[in-house]
């Protein structure tokens, strides 16, 4: 296999987009990430997408974007992995580059979740239809049943939840592209509205519109497109059962383990080697588990690594300084290309506000479903 | 839900009909061809007995639109004696005393109307045990 840069990144603000379509949100992130590299032709795409089918009626995405991006005849497809589509179409692109079967390939993820669907109902397609859906649960109460689980086992609380949820939006405060850019109290986060007891509110990621893109290259002619490329170290896929109930413990994301586990391998290193890193807060709980599960903290430690300040900035392994989805925005298709634009921004050295001092090597988990699939890649800056 | 797709499910969600694998004795509910323990193919039909106890629960607060009437209300991961677990909803009680380790007894009851025309679809819920 060849290695693998990245060379360009470019995402659109995430919000309630009301004058964007589909379309011209993954257009405008796409044109973004061929500009920053300074290239006008690309070999091929891939465009995570979890559901625009349900969200806005349209299959087939391909064709449609490559259309609209102006590249009509490259090979272009979507790839589908529930909220775990972006990482997915990342690892696609990664692969595409790797084998030697091309060159200049556009990894990106788009969703247009604002545009009068039922979005709980669509979500929900996430999960196992026959056995959880039929009987009334929905997304956030798939989650609530993981914190209850993981109370039950770990002695975690509802105000551990909460430090999670006021970090992501102390971070996304200072990210100009996230949906809620404001600071939120303990006392915010615990008094919001009951969603799925015990989650509320303010411990679930919110409804948006976004789309981000990468660049990537065989990593001898990066420096052909920029002068400060990010080298993908390594890819870990991972699936788990789709129904909750089928899990061996309800408490713990095995996926993500299974995922990271892979990649810290691929890439021989260990979390400790980790400096800056994005995981997948669709819930506070699931960020709690991923801080166990990508070895971060010790298995049970997860719920006291956010109020202790240890993945905040200035911690020891600062996670989700681009407000995480909680406060950036969770467009499900885009989010994990939307996670590791961070990460890359992070590596060369472009964090702004939330820069992490000296940032060498930052990883990007991506999960889909309620935990059946996980993508994490490693990333350093060369 | 389309009418042949309900129907498909009726063994399992009626009668509560689960697989038990040859080789390793796993049960799996609903029944698979597979077994997701062993990989063995060889399954023999088993019923689960009608209770079991709560592994982790919720209680939905943000109903999808089929329950709007109905919220709030328990959820549950339920374990029976035979080792399978699945989804359900607890009722006849005070949805915040669903709790791990709580023991249900399992009730064939209504569970949703699906499309315009309401069509009546069932299954089993948990309710408080009996012992
Ligand atoms: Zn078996």
């Amino acid at each position: 296999m060849r290695e693998v840069a990245i060379v360009g990144s470019g995402m659109t603000k995430f919000g309630e987009l009301w004058d964007m379509s589909l379309r011209d949100l993954f257009v405008e992130a796409a044109l973004g990430a061929m500009k920053s590299a300074g290239v006008d032709s690309i070999d091929s795409i891939y465009i995570g997408n979890m559901s625009a089918g349900q969200f806005v009626g349209q299959e087939h995405l391909g064709p449609l974007m490559a259309d609209h991006l102006g590249v009509a005849g490259v090979p272009a497809t979507r790839v589908e992995s529930a909220c775990a589509s972006g990482g997915m179409a990342l690892r696609s692109a990664y692969l595409e580059v790797a084998s030697g079967m091309s060159d200049l390939v556009l990894a990106s993820g788009v969703e247009k979740m604002n545009d009068g669907a039922d979005v709980t109902g669509v979500l929900a397609t996430a999960s196992d239809q026959e056995q959880e859906v039929y009987y009334g649960v929905t997304f956030p109460g798939l989650y609530a049943l993981i914190a209850r689980a993981h109370m039950e086992k770990y002695g975690t609380t509802e105000e551990d939840m909460s430090w999670v949820s006021v970090k992501a939006h102390r971070n996304g405060a200072k990210n100009p592209h996230a949906q809620f850019r404001r600071v939120m109290s303990l006392e915010d986060v615990m008094t919001s509205s009951m969603v799925a007891e015990p989650l509320r509110l303010l411990h679930c990621s919110p409804v948006t519109d976004g789309g981000a893109a990468l660049l990537l290259c065989p990593l001898d002619r990066a420096h052909e497109f920029t002068d400060r490329p990010v080298k993908i170290l390594a890819s870990g896929a991972a699936t788990s059962t789709l129904a909750l109930a089928d899990r061996a413990d309800p408490a713990d994301l095995d996926v993500v383990d299974l995922s990271g586990k892979r990649a810290y391998e691929m890439a021989g290193l260990t979390p400790e080697d980790i400096d800056v890193a994005e995981v997948h807060d669709c819930f506070a709980i699931a960020e709690i588990c991923c801080y166990e599960a990508l070895g971060f903290v010790e298995r049970g430690k997860g719920k006291d690594a956010a109020r202790e300040g240890i993945t905040d900035l200035g911690g020891r392994i600062p996670v989700n300084v681009s407000g995480g989805l909680k406060s950036k925005g969770h467009p499900v298709g885009a989010t994990g290309i939307a996670q590791a634009v961070t990460i890359i921004e992070q590596l060369r050295g472009e964090g702004g506000e939330v820069q992490v001092e000296g940032a060498n090597i930052g990883l990007a988990q991506n999960l889909g479903g309620s935990g059946a699939s996980s993508v994490v890649h490693i990333f350093q800056g060369v | 839900m389309p009418s042949p797709r309900y129907h498909r499910e009726i063994p399992a969600r009626f009668r509560l009909e689960a697989g038990k694998c040859a080789g390793c004795g796993r049960v799996s509910y609903p029944a698979r061809k597979v077994c997701p323990a062993c990989r063995g193919q060889e399954m023999e039909q088993v019923k689960l007995s009608p209770r079991g106890t709560v592994v982790t629960s919720t209680v939905i607060h943000v109903p999808p639109d089929d329950f709007l009437n109905e919220a709030p209300y328990a959820m549950a991961v339920v374990e029976t004696a035979e080792g399978a677990r699945f989804m359900t909803q607890v009722v006849d009680c005070d949805p915040s005393t669903v709790l791990p380790g709580m023991e249900v007894d399992l009730e064939f009851r209504l569970i949703r109307k699906e499309g315009k025309s309401g069509i009546l679809c069932y299954g089993h819920k948990g309710v408080p045990g009996s012992v």
